[in-house]
């Protein structure tokens, strides 16, 4: 069996130094964030206390990072160990996703100084939603760096910490299933206080439900799309045949949260809702048709067996995922008072920096750690 | 002058021959015309209006003029001799010919009332009959007599032969004080006492006396009386609220009030609402005229005291002078935050460009990565430059 | 992105409202027992029709919680910081008074061709979103009073308060980089010393009337018992104080109370003449969306019984699958 390596490519490359630009900028408007207040950056308002970095760098975020517990299930809990070569390049991605999503958290945060505040007991509020999912990714963010830490360990030679880890790495995995499943679904359940606020299209007390099981499906498309992109890019083998008998049960995923989606919307008579015209009426069928086509291409066996289609469904499921979430958290939002909302430029440099800097991150570690597998990551 | 010239365009050219030389008992052409365009710019007409007042009041023909005074102060009479520019004396025995005038004239007793008749029948049916004063019409009218006859009587009968009636202040437009109940006397204003003819009303307690001199001076100009509201009251006058023209408006705007006489808001001016201000339902000019000729703020309000609804039936003598009124405002100011009015920033064209251009190179650079995909099964590795 | 036109809205609102009907079968299931009102609980009653939008309250307010000025953009130019005027409840204004407008807008109190004032500001909840959504308690609901306050000193500034509630209340300074969410808080810091709020103690009209929410539903029972146009004493202040009333007469009142049912009831009730959705106030059903929330979250975590069924039954799991692959990704070494 081959084993990871890094990937022995320049690191300084024109793409990484546009992404580097991209991060720089980003601080800059960080900075002025921070001197100055949000006001002074992005365009949220009393309507839109949310904008683009929760939703965005934070909801979406922390789904395009959940494929670590997508490949945790698969490998770990379900015992397909073929898909083990997939398992650190997960891992990476979910480690970004979710590192990232808390620091989007902290640059977000209006008192971020006071954040500790979650941290001590007296504070908790134990029937916040929104306490349990910053626990649970906090938890989380040190899962996935204590799952990913064998890349490190083994890069740097710890071999006897790497022993006691593998003695005790069945609890992490464990949490690390776990605690996705938790503050994932919990991310859906954030929304059941706003049942006044927001569209029936979207509200439903199946959100929890809906919610974990996108971001699962998620997670597996953000693998798919990121071993294509990569072995791509670096003229690496190709995993797609692995892809694509790992999408099989991907498709299904995706099945049964249409089934739930539109299920319940037939039962509380809310379908006729989607048929006036209207922008987050038109959004919700576009998030709809994406996590159709997705599931089309992963169910049938020509769509698997095309990597171009095999990409395109997994492109789909993750704009149908993101759309999904936006929609909730923004569209299908109904502001107070006749507000409206669309981010600043400051505000989408913010974002895009954070994307950038995942992305740069993502390349300097897979050039610098034994992330990726095979013999021609070795080249 | 030449009543089609526009003292704003050519004054000099307006004033006619001998403009300073003193021709109306004692005022020159000059002073005449600065008279008639303030009185004009007072009614908001134009200062061609002015010229034409300006000839009509001294023109060789003026209307005489009867006053009769009822149950009365004789508060209005005295406004109007306070008006000081020019002299008013001058002006009204030059300007109208005020034949009988129960204050003014020298005479008095029988001397004078056969005067007064002589007067109205050698003018039947172009004198001006001014009444000052409530009327009681309870047991026959008796409680105000005069020269043996009830004032509803002298009224009707100086009615008869009137071109036009005017009734000066409160007392004679609604009945004034003496109407406040119980209204012992059965007090009325004129024109309940002959209802059949139009009485142009003047209310206010007093009322400034231009109000009153405006409408004489238009009434003798364009021979009808100017724009009146539905009591009868001169529209440029008595249009519009206290309220809405007072100088105080902005404190009870931004809600700043004296709430006791002396103390710290009542200090620094501002309003009176709390004190029992009744401006807020009372139409009258005093907040832009004032009295006196004194100069800004001479005005109740504007000395500090509140307003006490003196020109309106159902306000002044009537409501408690400290208990609070009735807001009337016809529509809330615009600096008012509506319930339903939008906010926020849309999308601004920054913003769709960055959104732009970064969707343009994600799809760019998906396409390309989709050219290097094959349909097939293979899986060989691809033999392409390596790009990142 | 929000091109929530008026008809969408408008649409959303009467679908929050049908939506909000059907789910309450359902949800109220799931949802826990909503809080009930504490038997010394405080409130305001706030009649629009007595209300003359003097301002006075937005004033007082200001001046009693040490609330800078605030220009709106739209204003600056003629406005010079010499006049507060607030568009709408933000960081910095805890109280705002809007005006509804229709037509020539020249009757008060008339929904049309008339006009019509409202106030709007916290209405401690007897059930509140806000200290439900809070993760760390900086919103707390007084047991006795049921005043609900916030603690700047805890605050992490995430908005889900802001986000959360039905109301539209709570609002974050974003105009300072050490922002603190703004709401009303009934005075308490005037309340502890005995005196009442300053709206209500400023309000000419007595408007807006404080006094224990028992007090008030009575108040509320005798407006509306009593025909229009009958004379009467409307107090001033506090209910029940020496205050001179304010005699004026029985307006029309449209139907029903805003704030005895909306969201499990609220403490500050609303009267008017116009009805409530024209006024802005939103339409809110009768369940608490904190009853909701938390019941789906006790549901699922009670005891935290389900995630350490399931933590055993993936660490099962794990550890055996993990024995299998072992060496998968160790490179070939002595230790091997």
């Amino acid at each position: 069996m081959s084993t990871a390596a890094p990937l022995r490519r320049s690191l300084v490359t024109p793409t990484t130094l546009v992404l580097v630009a991209l991060v720089v900028i980003a601080f800059c408007f960080l900075l002025q964030r921070f001197l100055f207040g949000l006001g002074a950056v992005a365009n949220i308002n009393p309507g839109y206390p949310w904008g683009i970095w929760v939703v965005v760098d934070v909801i979406i975020g922390t789904a395009f990072g959940c494929g670590g517990f997508a490949m945790a299930l698969l490998v770990y809990i379900f015992n397909r160990g073929q898909y083990h070569p997939l398992m650190r390049p997960a891992l990476l991605s979910g480690l970004f996703g979710y590192t990232l999503g808390g620091f989007a958290v902290i640059f977000d945060l209006g008192r971020y100084w006071q954040a500790y505040n979650l941290l001590l007991p007296w504070h908790a509020q134990l029937n916040s939603v929104m306490f349990e999912v910053a626990l649970c990714v906090m938890a989380y963010v040190v899962v996935l760096w204590i799952e990913f830490s064998p890349a490190f360990l083994e890069r740097w030679g710890f071999a006897a910490i790497k022993r006691v880890l593998d003695r005790w790495m069945f609890v992490i995995v464990a949490l690390g299933v776990l605690l996705p499943t938790m503050h994932q679904s919990s991310l859906g359940s954030m929304l059941l206080v706003m049942e006044y606020r927001l569209s029936p299209l979207w509200f439903t007390l199946w959100l929890p439900a809906l919610f974990v099981i996108s971001a699962l499906a998620m997670g597996y498309a953000v693998v798919m799309f990121e071993a294509t992109v990569v072995s791509k890019t670096f003229s690496l083998p190709s995993e797609h045949a692995l892809i694509s008998k790992m999408s099989i049960v991907v498709g299904w995923i995706t099945v049964a949260w249409l089934v739930l989606r539109f299920g319940d919307l037939f039962a509380r008579n809310a379908l006729p809702l989607a048929f006036i015209g209207s922008i987050s009426v038109f959004l919700f069928w576009v998030e709809n048709a994406m996590f159709l086509a997705a599931a089309l291409v992963f169910i049938t066996p020509a769509g698997r067996a095309s990597q171009r289609a095999s990409f395109l469904g997994a492109v789909a499921l993750l704009a149908g995922g993101s759309l999904y979430r936006l929609d909730a958290y923004l569209i299908g939002y109904q502001p107070l008072n006749n507000w409206s909302y669309f981010p600043s430029v400051p505000e989408l440099m913010v974002s895009i920096g954070v994307v950038a800097l995942e992305v740069l991150l993502y390349l300097i570690f897979i050039k610098t750690l034994p992330v990726l597998h095979g013999d021609a990551a070795r080249r | 002058m030449d009543a089609t010239c526009n003292p704003d365009i050519d004054f000099e050219a307006c004033l006619g021959p001998n403009p300073d030389e003193p021709v109306f008992g004692g005022l020159t052409r000059r002073q005449m015309l600065q008279f008639c365009a303030g009185i004009a710019a007072t009614m908001g007409l134009s200062a061609t209006a002015g010229v034409r007042m300006a000839e009509a009041a001294t023109a060789p023909a003026r209307p005489p003029v009867i006053w009769l005074h009822g149950q009365e102060c004789t508060g209005c009479t005295e406004s109007l001799l306070r008006s000081y520019h020019p002299t008013l004396e001058a002006i009204l025995l030059d300007v109208i010919s005020l034949d009988y005038h129960d204050t003014l004239c020298i005479g008095a007793g029988k001397q004078a009332l056969d005067y007064k008749h002589a007067m109205m029948e050698k003018n039947k049916g172009k004198y001006v009959l001014v009444t000052e004063g409530g009327t009681p019409m309870k047991d026959g009218g008796i409680y105000c007599k005069v020269g043996g006859k009830t004032q509803v009587e002298l009224i009707r009968e100086a009615a008869e032969g009137a071109a036009a009636v005017i009734a000066i202040g409160s007392c004679a437009a609604w009945g004034g004080i003496q109407s406040a109940d119980p209204n012992p006397t059965g007090a009325v204003g004129t024109h309940e006492v002959i209802p059949g003819k139009l009485v142009i009303n003047i209310p206010g307690c007093p009322p400034s006396p231009y109000n009153f001199l405006s409408t004489v001076l238009y009434l003798l100009t364009f021979g009808r009386p100017p724009e009146l509201d539905q009591q009868n009251r001169p529209k440029f006058a008595y249009g519009r609220l206290i309220h809405e023209n007072c100088e105080r408006r902005p404190h009870f705007d931004a809600g700043r009030f004296a709430l006791e006489f002396g103390d710290e808001g009542h200090r620094q001016g501002f309003c009176l609402y709390k004190i029992g201000c009744k401006g807020p339902e009372t139409y009258a000019n005093c907040p832009s005229i004032g009295f006196g000729d004194v100069g800004f703020g001479s005005w109740p309000v504007g000395t500090g005291h509140p307003c006490f609804g003196c020109t309106e039936k159902e306000t002044g003598f009537r409501k408690p002078l400290h208990a609070l009124s009735t807001v009337k405002t016809l529509t809330p100011p615009t600096a008012f935050p509506q319930v339903d009015a939008a906010k926020g920033q849309g999308i601004s064209t920054g913003a769709a460009a960055a959104v732009g251009v970064v969707g343009g190179l994600v799809v760019g650079a998906g396409a390309m990565l989709l050219k290097q995909m094959g349909d097939g099964k293979k899986s060989a590795p691809d033999e392409t430059k390596e790009r990142v | 992105m929000t091109e929530v036109d008026r008809r969408d809205f408008l649409r959303g609102a009467g679908f929050a409202t049908a939506a909000a009907a059907v789910p309450i079968e359902a949800s109220a299931a799931i949802a826990r027992p909503p809080k009930q009102i504490s038997p010394q609980a405080v409130g305001m009653l706030y009649d629009s029709t007595l209300c003359i939008g003097c301002k006075a309250c937005v004033a007082a307010c200001k001046e009693a919680n040490k609330m800078p000025a605030e220009v709106p953009a739209t204003l600056t130019g003629w406005n010079e910081n010499t006049w507060d005027s607030a568009e709408d409840l933000s960081g910095r204004t805890l109280n705002v008074i809007k005006v509804y407008r229709n037509g020539t807008a020249e009757q008060k109190d008339h929904e049309i061709n008339g006009f019509a004032f409202v106030k709007r500001h916290c209405l401690h909840c007897v059930d509140p979103s806000c200290v439900s959504v809070c993760p760390v308690g900086a919103m707390q609901k007084d047991a006795a009073t049921g005043i609900v306050s916030y603690d700047p000193d805890v605050c992490i500034g995430c908005r889900y308060c802001v986000y959360g509630c039905p109301f539209g209340v709570p609002q974050f300074d974003f105009s300072s980089a050490l922002g603190k969410i703004a709401k009303c808080e009934f005075c308490r810091h005037l309340q502890k010393d005995g005196k009442i709020p300053a709206c209500c103690d400023v309000c000419p009209t007595g408007a807006s009337l404080f006094g224990p929410v028992k007090e008030l539903e009575r108040e509320i029972e005798r407006r509306t018992a009593a025909a229009p146009g009958t004379p009467y004493q409307f107090p001033r202040g506090k209910i029940g104080e020496n205050r001179p009333p304010n005699a004026a007469t029985i307006p029309t009142y449209v139907k029903g109370v805003y704030g005895e049912h909306e969201a499990g009831g609220t403490q500050v009730r609303y009267l008017a003449g116009v009805p409530f959705p024209k006024l802005g106030l939103p339409t809110v059903g009768r369940q608490s969306p904190a009853s909701l929330s938390e019941g789906m979250q006790h549901t699922i975590y009670q005891w935290l019984i389900a995630p350490l069924v399931a933590f055993v039954g993936f660490a099962f799991l794990a550890r055996r699958n993990l024995a299998l692959h072992h060496d998968d990704d160790a490179p070939p070494s002595k230790e091997g």
